[in-house]
């Protein structure tokens, strides 16, 4: 079973997207430039999640990370006053080396495993989503598992972001 | 080419992952702006994100519930992030990594 010519070709074009927002934001040194490349990414990753089929997760991508987050960046980058200060923080010398031979490596890891033949995907899943988006809708789908197989470490997580919560407050506050 | 042009969204995806996640390795090596460091930790999540949501094809709805909790995570670490950088601001006037030697033996 394969995808339609028309999702592949989204895919690169988005794909190229993604990636020209990651290396956009490694290289400029304004950190705004940097956040609005991520921004970007995140957008185009939120369109991949589409064409995978992960329409609820594309949406919370726009809405929590491209919205909430990634504002949460912004307003401590202007509470700062950073938006100015151009100079240049590239490590110097080994350190970018050291970079590209992280990225080299990973580069070759991806072209052995992913150019070799044979590395075939059962796509059991697909149908298995697809019938139970048919059932409840694109959030049920999602909302059953999540509070049915999932309700420990939904739970857990809860207590996760008040911990996170009290902590950020304790930490940002100036006379404790 | 003819090969990739007919290789499934799954797999190709899941290249794609790998690349994201080696920009922000690269990021978080290269840079010295803390700000900038945790925007490569974000985009190192969404890398990972990517993949359950790429392996959610073959392993079913679950990929997709785990992708809830990675950005809860990435919430929390966010908000204790920055306001780990707002408060060493306020000690030393700047948000480069060189400053931050307070740990370092």
């Amino acid at each position: 079973m394969t995808d339609f010519p028309l999702t592949q070709l989204l895919w690169w074009v988005f794909a190229s997207m993604a990636v020209g927002g990651g290396l956009g934001m490694v290289t400029r040194r304004n950190p705004v430039a940097s956040l609005l490349f991520l921004v970007l990414t995140f957008f185009s990753l939120a369109a991949i999640y589409v064409l995978l089929g992960a329409h609820f997760i594309a949406a919370i991508q726009i809405i929590v990370y491209a919205g909430a987050i990634m504002v949460l960046f912004l307003f401590v980058i202007m509470l700062l006053n950073l938006g100015h200060d151009y100079q240049s923080d590239l490590r110097g010398g080994v350190w970018i080396v050291v970079g590209f031979v992280a990225a080299g490596t990973v580069g070759w890891f991806i072209w052995q495993s992913f150019g070799a033949p044979g590395a075939v995907l059962q796509r059991g899943g697909e149908q298995q989503i697809a019938a139970s988006v048919e059932q409840m809708n694109a959030v049920g789908a999602i909302a059953y598992p999540l509070f049915r197989d999932y309700i420990v470490p939904f739970e857990l997580v809860g207590i996760l972001l008040l911990v996170a919560i009290i902590g950020a407050v304790l930490l940002a506050k100036r006379r404790v | 080419m003819q090969m990739i042009g007919g290789m499934d969204l799954t797999t190709m995806s899941l290249a794609l992952s790998a690349i994201l996640f080696s920009i922000g390795v690269v990021g978080v090596i290269v840079r010295r702006n803390a700000i900038i460091l945790f925007l490569c930790i974000e985009l190192m999540l969404n890398a990972v994100n990517l993949a359950f949501v790429a392996f959610s094809r073959t392993a079913g709805v679950d990929g997709q519930i785990f992708v809830f909790f990675v950005m809860t995570v990435a919430a929390a670490e966010a908000a204790v992030g920055l306001a780990l950088v707002i408060a060493i601001f306020r000690h030393v006037e700047s948000v480069d990594m060189k400053n931050f030697n307070l740990l370092r033996w």
